[in-house]
């Protein structure tokens, strides 16, 4: 308690509207030192041609050049000395992979909760046991695993498309170049997707991941439901499917919407992953921002460039953050 | 009288078997035919499979003597043999660094990571949920910021921070500690401590990152925790920081603990920053040293070592999370609940 008392002592000379800044201050100097500071000084390393023998003097370096904002050009012209880089096209693809991702691990997390959730049904407790394995599993692990399960020659993929071509007459096993092909997968029916095989492959191991956070989440949003609004439904006659697009779907909403974004942004940013699933390639395709920064700071060693790129990103985390926190309201009052 | 009459009619086995009622509720209730029961399980086991395949996968080459992958598909073990797990806890890495030392480093980083950024987190998370002050929107957003920001974001910042803070030898029996002091000119000092070459370092870069999702996840759930307690409080004479101690931080301490643990989980994985950051071997963690173990071509992977060690390395979590499930559920949507 000698904190409180500490406080306390304080508060008698503080008029009272200084009391959250003595509880927020703490947070704040730490993040003032670990997280704004850094920030700022990315922000001015940005303008900068930053390199490996700057590293040792930091901005004081003599041999440090300042170019203006010549990083953010290159970035969004493509100057930057390295292949197959289009920034606008990674952004747009960032967007889509969050986007998809989402879209599918939501409904069938919801889906697979409800179905969990169903009064009566065996095994509950060893089925949710076994659910959740995904989200403990180091991403590095999940992504190793699933590169091996897409492996052109070994893989279990092609190892079971080629038993299922067996059974329609065809000799040949399958060799589908899930991780490393660019050239768009069904050229007839996808002649210009600027999506290539990858994307695909990923998004089926991403799903693996991604559904049990969101079932999780919504079991314990059906949870907290009152079983009388049900047994009310059951009386008036309403069938199994209206109960759920009445009761059901309305009450956890407002679970699920922070959720879906936490997901979006998690999504977004899934470093870990995409960098050691495919790395961003073939060819950069399936590049996100947050992999490509990585590769310029450590395999480049651009880190002016990096700086300028970490920047950008922040802008658009800032962008993506003010709509999404609109849409929740994270931040209003708690009584509000 | 229709129910009555239903009732009563004869009906054969099967019918019998598959209008069940399997649901084990006791006396009014929703009932669960068998066929319905069956569907479910049917379903489950396919969610289940689907879950398993992967995992079965890495079980398998763990098991394996060979260190090769496989080249068919194997689910289920041919042999079972505990070689791998045996090499990986004698000498997991080239490096004469044991087993012990990097499973301790990867606990210390990860539980002091989670407890301090909890503890400075907690003040802040009541301020944000409690007050109503005319900074609010604005210390939220930089709050919030960073967190949607990764950790290579701010990687290159924190490692020239923290790569400034050295303790060195300027010789002759004079120590300095930069960028506060430093060594007469001419001299080349020699490095005895440098605090980003160090787990006290990596722990403060990442304490960066742990923080701003510490005060989030806290400020959900206080914002739960009825303002009439506090009322409560006030009536009976206590003042804000009484009600602040004795009230709300009791009430907490459940949510205090899934954040801890969901952030434990992430640091005891995290492997960007310590990896960019350390260059001794023996301050390696688990994470970095599986890491090394993929190395730059995926067939030069030793499989069943890497297996064993990703099963190491993912066991511990895995069966507190299967434990605590409840509490991190609870603790998830209390904390995820806004609208």
């Amino acid at each position: 308690m000698g904190a409180a008392t500490a406080f306390s002592r304080g508060k008698n000379a503080l008029r009272r509207g200084g009391l959250p800044y003595i509880y927020l201050a703490p947070a704040f100097i730490v993040m003032g030192i670990i997280t704004f500071y850094p920030l700022v000084y990315q922000f001015i390393i940005s303008f900068s041609d930053f390199q490996t023998k700057d590293l040792l003097y930091g901005i004081s370096s003599p041999k440090l050049s300042w170019i203006g904002i010549k990083n953010y050009i290159d970035i969004f012209t493509g100057g930057l000395p390295v292949q197959n880089f289009d920034f606008f096209r990674v952004l747009t693809y960032n967007f889509w992979w969050a986007i998809t991702n989402v879209a599918v691990h939501v409904p069938a997390g919801i889906l697979i909760a409800v179905l969990l959730n169903i009064h009566g049904i065996w095994f509950k407790r060893v089925y949710r046991a076994i659910y959740v394995l995904p989200i403990v599993i180091p991403p590095l692990v999940v992504a190793t695993v699933w590169r091996n399960i897409f492996d052109e020659q070994y893989g279990a993929i092609n190892q079971g498309l080629s038993a299922v071509a067996h059974l329609f007459g065809s000799v040949n096993p399958v060799h589908l170049r899930w991780l490393t092909e660019y050239t768009p997968p069904i050229p007839w029916l996808l002649p210009n997707s600027p999506l290539p095989l990858a994307y695909y492959a990923m998004m089926i191991a991403n799903f693996w991941l991604g559904w049990p956070f969101m079932a999780l989440v919504a079991t314990g949003a059906l949870q907290s439901i009152p079983k009388d609004l049900y047994e009310a439904a059951d009386i008036d006659g309403a069938s199994g499917s209206q109960q759920f697009w009445n009761i059901t779907l309305p009450l956890i909403r407002p679970a699920m919407i922070p959720a879906a974004i936490y997901g979006f942004t998690l999504s977004f940013n899934l470093f870990n992953f995409v960098y050691f699933m495919t790395g961003g390639g073939p060819a950069r395709s399936t590049e996100i921002l947050v992999t490509f920064a990585y590769d310029l700071v450590r395999n480049l060693r651009l880190y002016g460039a990096a700086a300028a790129f970490s920047m950008i990103i922040l802008v658009v985390a800032l962008t993506i953050f003010l709509i999404t926190n609109r849409i929740t309201r994270a931040t209003a009052a708690s009584e509000a | 009288m229709a129910i009555q009459a239903e009732s009563s009619k004869p009906k054969n086995f099967l019918v019998r078997f598959f209008t069940m009622d399997t649901s084990g509720a006791k006396g009014v209730g929703r009932k669960l035919p068998l066929w319905r029961q069956l569907l479910i399980q049917l379903l489950c086991l396919v969610i289940a499979i689907e879950v398993m395949f992967p995992l079965m996968y890495v079980i398998t080459m763990s098991l394996s003597s060979k260190s090769e992958r496989p080249t068919s598909l194997q689910l289920f073990p041919k042999e079972i043999n505990f070689g791998a797990f045996k090499q990986v806890v004698d000498r997991p890495t080239a490096n004469p660094v044991t087993f012990g030392r990097l499973a301790l480093n990867s606990f210390i980083l990860s539980v002091s990571v989670g407890l301090i950024s909890l503890l400075i987190a907690v003040s802040a998370a009541y301020a944000f949920s409690r007050f109503n002050f005319s900074m609010r929107q604005v210390l939220m957003i930089l709050v919030f910021v960073p967190l949607l920001m990764p950790g290579v974001g701010l990687a290159t910042p924190l490692f020239l921070l923290l790569n400034s803070i050295k303790f060195v030898n300027c010789g002759g029996g004079l120590y300095a500690l930069t960028p506060f002091m430093s060594c007469v000119a001419g001299v080349t000092p020699k490095i005895i401590f440098n605090l980003r070459d160090s787990l006290l370092g990596v722990g403060i870069a990442m304490i960066s990152g742990a923080l701003p999702f510490a005060i989030w996840n806290l400020k959900g759930y206080l914002d739960t925790i009825p303002k009439e307690l506090e009322e409560a409080g006030k009536i009976d004479g206590a003042s804000s920081n009484q009600i602040f101690f004795k009230i709300v931080l009791p009430l907490a301490v459940p949510q205090l603990a899934v954040t801890f643990f969901l952030g434990f989980i992430g640091y005891w994985q995290e492997f960007v920053l310590p990896w960019l950051f350390l260059t001794k071997p023996q301050n390696y963690t688990l994470s970095m040293t599986l890491y090394n173990m993929t190395g730059q071509y995926a067939t030069s992977i030793p499989w069943n070592t890497f297996s064993a060690f990703s099963i190491i390395v993912a066991a511990p979590v895995a069966i507190i999370y299967i434990i605590l499930q409840k509490q991190i559920v609870s603790g998830l949507t209390l904390g995820g609940v806004k609208g």
